[in-house]
This record gives structure tokens, C-alpha cells and sequence, in this order.
């Protein structure tokens, strides 16, 4: 009886794999493959931080392998169990380029995806181009990976510090439309990208309603000289575009001279721990902060289900990894849209068929907040770049309406 | 002075024959790999002049390398310089800055000359990405610098002639040009006199040795070494950004120093593969742990290879011909 059940059980297991893959392989299309691409196996180079300066950020490349783990232990991706090398660089662009040239010229990977950090991207970004190899979702904000007339290969996953800009812009405008607005950044290149994408988000005709702006240095000691300029000019809106320690500094400074505009800054500077409590709650209250994904220490996602499904599936993949840290969620959200890009692509698996699809994405993540997308095209080159905005009340964030 | 047996002039010119002909057999990729494990040669043997033989501890010889690699770079992009003319001006500019440091090092003995080195290992990241310099070194984004391309293009024996075994041959070149002149200058009188200082600083002294010329002369010849390496590590990688010099590089060449064995000339070679293959091996035995397992991989060559891997393969050598015994090893 009980072997009956299992032949039966057998029988119709094979029968539904057959009916699930008969219309799979009509659907795909002759077959193309391009290099690290065959009927059983498609292979996926990354560089990524396990060791060195920015170790910490390596658990990115871990969740990753952990995703494609589970994927291939579930049969893999069209018939193909996806190989993802990520091999250690340890954050330095010379060990970049030994390592991705071991995984183009020797590997044979069809491309590379999700490598960490600008330095890292910018010192394979040539090599990968002239090759005609994508640099698929590259780890950084900077500009120069989402340019396509100079990088027709690269392109990004996160926000860049343009996006960024841009965002706070239409933020500001939307919630004042006749704001007189402070800007204050780096004097870097991400701060300069950042101020750039600001005024293409103002448009030319609000451009002159900036009254203040200023820069600042990394090794300055204070910007109290600027927050007080910003609030003579007469401003009453003010993008905050300072590092983690600056931010805490100009919360505090604009409280007590009793500076009270509509105060924005950004991802990377609204972590509680390192800004607003050293800046003091009492002062950081309306606080604005724009951000794209669910963080996991944000209590209002402990009942989505989704963040749950996260949770669990950390649990059983990658019980090592930490289940607050942010960089997981992002880690596994990078996985999936890699997943439903190799997915789409079914047999045409040719470099230039994975770009264009990685160039064509309009799919929803359930990690991402509420309203936001990925969505790219051959001009919008970065996965995610738009932003909601949370104000600080009480002890957290809060998530605003649109 | 001590001269080469016949046995070693052969074991050399075979060395330097199998080192030429490595681009016949090997892909474009691991001739990267080789070019990257000649610089770190010449960037370990030049930091061994200045601590193995001449005891002054320097933990900072990332930062020379460094100089040297943005002096070829800036040269390139901005004074139009031809590539190779950029090594005997980075030679020249991390001689002078050499000098510059060894002098003020005088002073310092021991830990505080290895403090002061890690200050500079220290710094130079961040002097590079400061702003009134930006213009040149580009900040933290770094600068580009193109492909050195080959003189000629041409195939022999099927294998096409082009800019990457170019580049590796020049490499090769200048690697075997700094080698023997280090072991011209430390197989005489200079390198007697190096070691003298380092061994009884008194006694040197006493015997009429200017310490304090030797011992600035050796910084400044040990900055060029490591500085020429900086600027071929420029042009094999065409890339750099104050994260390539971070302070981890100046560890990797004292590691590469000790692991390959102080105080002879050829064992940067093998210091060299160790820094190059070592993380590569690290990382694919363990993702979550690669510097834990780099760690326990160095303690295990440590402590089997005490005197680095070249005095292992000198106890060897003693141990099969005690007949030539000698306590020499350069």
C-alpha cells in the first residue's frame, strides 16, 4: 500500500514536471548562449568585500550565494543551476582587476554582476565595456556606472547620489511649492552629483529659489559658520546633504539657534543610533529622511508577511547572517531581480540580451516600500531610483503619505 | 666579494629563460597575475634592503608605492610623458622622498620608526583624497590611465604578441634589472656595511662607518625600489584610487618580507606569490571567515618556515650537499 502511494505520488510528480516544462521550453525560443551559458549551467562573476576595509559589507555577497543556493537546490532557473562566483577582492581596485579578469578570460562567466563599491567597479569599468561584458547592478552611487554614452555596459542598482538629489528636490517642492531653500553637501563628487541632481529635480524655473549654497569639507571640524548662514539667507526649507557625523551636528545647531525649516537629508545619514541620538531626540523631531527599503529594525514591517517570509527564509539559508541588518534585505532583493532577469531571458542567454533585459525591468520587489519599483530603461540606468520620505516623531520613523 | 657558482649562474639564467617564455603557455589573465607578482617582488625586495639588512623597521612602504604610482600616472596624464619613461621618473621622485623621510627617521630607532612609517601608511589614503589635490590624484573615485600598448604586434608559435604580454615582458625586464643591481649592492662592501649597522650599530660606528649616510642612503634606494614597483603596478592595472594604497598594502609587503625570508635577495619572489595567491586561497576555502583563514594559513607558514620560505629552501640545500656548507645566504 504504502509503496502504491509512493509510485502514484512518483508518477504524478513526473507528470507535472513534464506538463510544467513543456510549455517552458515552447515559450523560450531557440537557444542562444553566449560565454558561461549551456543547456545545464549559466555562470555569474562578483567581486565582492569578504575581507579588508569594508569587510562588513561582504554579508551582501553572502545572502547572495546563499539566494542562488536555494534556487539551484529548487532545480535552478529554466533547467539551469546558476553559478555565482563571488570571489574576495578585499576592497582593493588591483585585486579587482586580477580577480575579474580570472572570471571573464578564465571562468568564462557570462557577466558580472552586483560587485561592491565604487573604487572596486571604477577600476574594471574600462575593461568590462571594451569587452562588451555587462556590469550588471554595480554595488555604488556614483554616476559614472549609469552614463550610457561613455559605459554602454554598466549600469546600477542602488539610488545614485543624482537620484538622490533629485528626489529631495521634488520632496521639498511638493510640500512647499514657494520654498526658499538651503543646500548644503560635501565638497566632493558625490556631493557635487548630489547638488546637480537637486537642481535638475527643482527644474530651470526654481533654481533661484536655493537662497544658500554651501559646501563643507570632510576634515572640517564644525558647519555651525554655514547653518547660520543658511538661516540669515531667509531659508525655510533645507536639504542636509552631510556625512552621518555633520548631520547630527546641524540637527543640533539648527535647534538651538532656533532655526525652524523643513529639515531633509538623506539614506545614508538617518540611522538612529549614529545621528539622532547623538543629535538628541527632543531636537530631531519632524526630522525628513528619504529612503527605498524595508528595514528590517523598522518596526511597522515586523507583520508584513514578506518581511517575514525574509525572516524565515534567513533562518534556514543563512543562520550566520545578521537579521537586522539592512545590507540582508537589500542583499536578497538584489538576488531576486537577478533571478527574474536570467528567468526572462530563457534560452537567448547572449551578453547583450541580459543587458537589454536588465534594461528594460518595471517589476515590483516586496522589499521595497510601498509605491516604489524597479524600473529601468537604455536612459535610466540605476534599478531604484526613487525614494519615500519619513519624518521623525517621538523615538522612529514614520512613513509619509505620497 | 661573493661571486655566483657555476650551479647558481645556471639555476638564474633557467629562472629568467622559463620567466620569458611563460607567455607561450599561459593566458592573458594569469600573465596579469605574474606581472602583479613581479612588482610586489621588486616592492618586497626593496622594502628587505632597508629592514632586512639594514634593521629598520618600515611599515609603511605603501605609501612609496603609492608615490610611485601616482607620479607615473600624473606624468601620463598630464605632462604627456610616454609610459616608460615613467619608471626612471618615479624611481627618481621616491628616491628624493626617500631621503626626505630617511632623514628625519634617523632619529627613530625601533618601534617609533615603525610608528612613524604606519603615521605615513596612514596618511597618504587621505592626502590623496583631499580636495586641493583633487584636481591631479582625482580623490576617492581614483583616475584612469591608458593601456600601455605593445610596440609591435605579431604571433609566434600561435600565441598573438600583445599589450598584456607586452607589459609583462617589461616587467620581467625591470624586475631583473633592479634585482641584480639590489644584489650587486648588498653582495660588497654596502650591503657588509648594511648589515653591520643592523647588527652592532656600535661597532659600526666605531670602525669609522657614517651610519647616519648609510642608513638615509639605503631609505631612499628602498623608497625607489618600491616606488618603480607602485608605477608598474600603474600601468599593468591602469587604475588607481587612494583604496588601492590603503594601509593593508604596506602590511601585505612586511608579510610578504618575513613569509619569503629577511635579508636575501631572491626570497621577495616567494614573499610575492605568497601576497598575491594567499587571499585567492583564503577566499575560496571560506567565504565568511577569508581573513581568519589567511591568518591561520600565515601562523602555519611561520611556524614551519621560520626563517621564511628561502631560508626553508636553504636548509634544504645545506641538507643535501653538507659538503658546501656555507652560512651565506644572498
Amino acid at each position: 500500500m504504502d509503496c502504491l502511494k509512493r509510485k502514484t505520488a512518483l508518477a504524478g510528480a513526473v507528470l507535472a514536471v513534464a506538463l510544467a516544462a513543456l510549455p517552458a521550453t515552447a515559450q523560450q525560443g531557440p537557444k542562444r548562449y553566449g560565454p558561461g551559458a549551456s543547456d545545464t549551467e549559466l555562470k555569474i562573476g562578483q567581486t565582492m568585500s569578504y575581507s579588508g576595509a569594508a569587510a562588513s559589507y561582504g554579508t551582501f555577497g553572502r545572502v547572495m550565494t546563499a539566494y542562488f543556493k536555494m534556487i539551484n537546490e529548487q532545480g535552478g532557473i529554466n533547467g539551469r543551476k546558476i553559478s555565482l562566483m563571488s570571489v574576495d577582492d578585499g576592497f582593493s581596485p588591483p585585486k579587482t582587476v586580477e580577480m575579474t579578469r580570472q572570471l571573464v578570460e578564465s571562468d568564462n562567466v557570462l557577466f558580472i554582476c552586483c560587485s561592491m563599491g565604487t573604487g572596486p567597479n571604477a577600476s574594471v569599468q574600462k575593461y568590462l565595456n571594451d569587452r562588451k561584458v555587462p556590469q550588471m547592478f554595480v554595488l555604488s552611487g556614483a554616476t559614472r556606472f549609469t552614463d550610457a554614452k561613455t559605459a554602454p555596459w554598466s549600469m546600477s542598482f542602488s539610488p545614485t547620489y543624482m537620484d538622490e538629489g533629485r528626489e529631495a528636490a521634488r520632496y521639498i517642492i511638493r510640500t512647499n511649492p514657494n520654498a526658499k531653500i538651503a543646500l548644503l553637501y560635501q565638497n566632493d563628487d558625490s556631493g557635487k552629483d548630489t547638488a546637480i541632481g537637486f537642481k535638475e529635480g527643482l527644474g530651470p524655473d526654481r533654481v533661484k529659489q536655493i537662497v544658500s549654497e554651501q559646501t563643507y569639507e570632510a576634515t572640517d571640524a564644525t558647519i555651525d559658520s554655514q547653518i547660520r548662514q543658511a538661516k540669515a539667507a531667509g531659508a525655510d526649507a533645507f536639504f542636509d546633504n552631510t556625512a552621518a557625523k555633520f548631520t547630527a551636528q546641524s540637527i543640533r545647531i539648527a535647534h538651538d539657534i532656533g532655526w525652524k525649516a523643513l529639515h531633509v537629508t538623506t539614506t545614508n545619514s538617518s540611522s538612529i543610533a549614529q545621528v539622532l541620538e547623538p543629535a538628541g531626540f527632543d531636537k530631531s523631531q519632524g526630522l525628513v529622511a528619504g529612503k527605498y527599503i524595508k528595514e528590517p529594525t523598522d518596526s511597522q514591517w515586523d507583520n508584513d508577511p514578506r518581511m517575514k517570509q525574509w525572516r524565515d527564509w534567513m533562518t534556514r539559508y543563512y543562520p550566520e547572517g545578521q537579521k537586522t541588518d539592512w545590507w540582508n534585505v537589500y542583499g536578497y532583493m538584489v538576488a531576486e531581480t537577478l533571478a527574474h532577469v536570467i528567468r526572462a531571458a530563457g534560452n537567448d542567454l547572449t551578453r547583450e540580451n541580459i543587458m537589454k533585459l536588465a534594461l528594460s525591468l518595471d517589476v515590483e520587489s516586496p522589499y521595497l516600500l510601498p509605491g516604489l519599483k524597479i524600473q529601468t530603461s537604455p536612459t535610466v540606468r540605476s534599478a531604484v531610483n526613487k525614494l519615500r520620505y519619513y519624518r521623525f516623531e517621538g523615538k522612529q520613523w514614520v512613513l509619509l503619505k505620497e | 666579494m661573493k661571486k655566483l657558482s657555476a650551479n647558481q649562474k645556471i639555476l638564474a639564467g633557467v629562472a629568467i629563460a622559463a620567466a620569458v617564455a611563460l607567455p607561450l603557455v599561459t593566458p592573458d589573465f594569469r600573465l596579469f597575475q605574474a606581472s602583479q607578482v613581479l612588482i610586489y617582488a621588486i616592492a618586497i625586495l626593496g622594502l628587505n634592503l632597508l629592514t632586512g639588512y639594514n634593521g629598520q623597521l618600515s611599515v609603511g612602504h605603501g605609501a612609496f608605492f603609492a608615490v610611485g604610482a601616482y607620479s607615473a600616472a600624473l606624468l601620463m596624464n598630464f605632462a604627456g610623458f610616454p609610459y616608460w619613461t615613467t619608471i626612471p621618473a618615479a624611481a627618481l621622485i621616491c628616491l628624493v622622498v626617500g631621503l626626505l623621510f630617511g632623514l628625519p627617521a634617523l632619529k627613530l630607532d625601533g618601534h617609533y620608526l615603525a610608528l612613524a612609517t604606519f603615521a605615513l601608511a596612514l596618511a597618504v589614503p587621505q592626502l590623496l583624497k583631499y580636495k586641493a589635490f583633487s584636481k591631479w590624484t582625482g580623490g576617492a573615485p581614483g583616475i584612469s590611465i591608458d593601456k600601455p600598448p605593445a610596440p609591435f604586434e605579431f604571433d609566434i608559435f600561435g600565441r598573438a604578441f600583445n599589450a598584456d604580454v607586452w607589459l609583462y615582458l617589461f616587467t620581467l625586464g625591470i624586475t631583473v634589472l633592479l634585482f641584480f643591481c639590489a644584489w650587486n649592492l648588498v653582495r660588497g662592501r654596502i650591503g657588509r656595511t648594511l648589515v653591520a649597522i643592523r647588527d652592532q650599530p656600535m661597532a659600526a660606528q666605531a670602525m669609522g662607518v657614517n651610519t647616519a649616510i648609510y642608513k638615509s642612503l639605503i631609505f631612499g634606494v628602498s623608497a625607489l625600489f618600491t616606488g618603480v614597483a607602485g608605477a608598474l603596478n600603474a600601468l599593468t592595472v591602469q587604475y588607481l584610487a587612494p583604496d588601492s594604497f590603503h594601509m593593508f598594502l604596506s602590511v601585505f609587503l612586511l608579510v610578504g618580507m618575513v613569509v619569503g625570508g629577511m635579508g636575501a635577495v631572491p626570497s621577495a619572489l616567494f614573499g610575492a606569490v605568497v601576497i598575491v595567491f594567499l587571499p585567492n586561497i583564503a577566499g575560496s576555502i571560506s567565504k565568511s571567515l577569508p581573513g581568519a583563514i589567511y591568518g591561520v594559513l600565515l601562523i602555519l607558514l611561520v611556524y614551519f618556515m621560520p626563517k621564511g620560505i628561502w631560508g626553508a629552501l636553504d636548509r634544504l640545500r645545506q641538507f643535501r650537499l653538507p659538503r658546501h656548507r656555507d652560512t651565506g645566504s644572498s
